[in-house]
């Protein structure tokens, strides 16, 4: 297994060395090229709208989308939840791949970003929470039929499962629990049985 | 989970999110729309660019609070601004208006001559500049979640960045090779925090993001500064003193994404009209250097 990493802007390294630590290979993604090799991808934190920004040299919103629809798995956390939902608030383009609408940092400017503990149901195991790293992070306001919780902060959902889709709200990247990149790893290699 | 460790991580995280963008001066809200649009990571709401304040001179203070809520209110991405040196009181305000960023910043007339503001207590994370590892350590121990080069601000001229950068990676470098026993002797020459010292020596590498400023003026500058360990650039007058700020501001943007790829640089960097034109740092008297500023 191969699994790129989306490195136009954002905190992409650090999910490059959770990957690495977990011994998967992993490979920065910056173009189309580049994204034809691997077998998996992660949307990194960082600003959506630098990242829609420089999808557009290559189109590489339409093929990441493409190759999503054709069954790609994806960890999206924070700015890349944005990148992939259906709807924003405020309003801006999307990739329209997770059935979710989000609000664009719906808890407050950065004084308002903080460590929180996020409740997990039983699919990720044990403990039962997880440490939620919320920086300026958007809240998921409405989830379609397709879509799983796996993880809330009081009422919010902020751990989401579509198919081969994984997102997070929080920042696991940030954190040494890598149970969120396992369900990528596992999902990939699921996928190729 | 509030503890001060927490407080500090999600500071510091902010940092993280900025990597491999650019932080666009700006001083309306045109501007940072242009910025926003272009794709910068963030930006830096200010009165007046480093060149006009080095043109026009006179004190430079914090923005006008219009000036600043102005520009929060017209984009998505994180807005900071610059206090001077020392100023505890305009840290406060910005804290209060809720800015992203602060950035503790030689471009303002520092209003204290000794110390800088002790950061830790802040909810709000600071950005500092740096010319060496010892001024850039005893900001960290100050409590700054991230840290820029100074470079010359408002110069056009990248060669005081790359002495900034070359310095802090020499740094670095050499507590690599010290061992334990040394490094007291060796903080005590920085000027630097020990257990800042003794952390760089066992991890080869700043406790927080390192960015570039000062001076950067093209997409191969930008790049340039990546190349040198930079994660991220603040570009100041460079864009909005040129003759061509959206395009540039976009084709800089590219080129701290693609900085290791030269025929994609090119292609960046091809039709752009003229930088602006800049001031030889060399020909600069030591009194009209602003990185001199900070202690």
């Amino acid at each position: 297994m191969r699994c790129g990493v989306l490195a136009l802007q954002g905190d992409w390294a650090a999910h490059a060395a959770v990957l690495r630590r977990l011994g998967v290979e992993t490979t920065m993604v910056r173009t189309a090229a580049d994204l034809a090799g691997v077998d998996a991808l992660v949307l990194p934190g960082g600003e959506s709208t630098a990242m829609l920004r420089l999808m557009e040299p290559d189109n590489l919103a339409e093929k990441i989308a493409q190759r999503v629809r054709n069954g790609l798995p994806v960890l999206a956390t924070c700015a890349g939840v944005i990148v992939l939902a259906t709807a924003t608030k405020p309003s801006q383009p999307s990739l329209a791949l997770l059935d979710v609408e989000v609000e664009r940092n719906a808890y407050g400017r950065q004084v308002h970003s903080r460590v929180a503990a996020v409740e997990l149901t039983d699919e990720l195991g044990e403990p039962g929470r997880i440490e939620g790293v919320f920086i300026r992070a958007p809240r998921i306001t409405r989830t379609g039929p397709g879509v799983t919780v796996l993880g809330r902060l009081g009422e919010d959902p902020v751990l989401v499962r579509q198919g081969g889709i994984i997102a997070a709200t929080f920042h696991p990247e940030l954190t040494d629990d890598d149970r969120v990149h396992r369900l990528l790893v596992d999902e990939e290699v699921g996928h190729g049985r | 989970m509030e503890s001060s460790e927490n407080r500090f991580r999600v500071k510091v995280g902010l940092a993280e999110m900025l990597k491999g963008g650019v932080i666009l001066d700006v001083t309306n809200a045109d501007q940072a729309k242009i910025a926003e649009d272009a794709g910068a990571a963030a930006v830096m709401a200010l009165e007046r660019v480093p060149a006009d304040i080095r043109v026009e001179g006179g004190v430079a203070r914090m923005a006008a609070i219009e000036k600043i809520t102005e520009i929060q209110s017209c984009v998505s991405i994180p807005v900071m601004a610059k206090i001077r040196i020392g100023h505890i009181t305009e840290a406060r305000m910005l804290e209060a208006l809720e800015v992203d960023f602060i950035d503790e910043s030689e471009v303002l007339t520092p209003a204290d001559e000794e110390n800088h503001v002790a950061k830790h207590g802040f909810k709000v994370p600071f950005v500092c500049g740096c010319r060496n590892l010892g001024e850039a350590l005893r900001r960290i121990g100050e409590g700054a979640a991230m840290i820029r080069t100074k470079g010359e601000a408002g110069s056009g001229d990248i060669v005081e960045a790359v002495r900034h950068l070359r310095a802090v990676r020499r740094g670095i470098k050499t507590l690599g090779i010290l061992d334990e026993h040394e490094l007291m002797a060796e903080a005590k020459i920085l000027g630097a925090p020990y257990e800042q010292v003794r952390w760089v020596a066992e991890n080869g590498r700043l406790p927080v993001p390192n960015f570039a400023a000062g001076g950067i003026a093209t997409p191969a500058d930008a790049a340039l500064c990546m190349t040198l360990g930079a994660e991220a650039v603040f570009v100041g007058s460079g864009v909005f003193k040129s003759s061509d700020p959206a395009p540039r501001a976009k084709a800089i943007v590219d080129a701290v994404t693609h900085w290791q790829d030269a025929a994609r640089l090119v292609e960046i960097s091809r039709g752009l009209q003229d930088a602006m034109s800049g001031l030889e740092v060399g020909k600069l008297t030591t009194e009209e250097m602003l990185s001199r500023r900070g202690w």
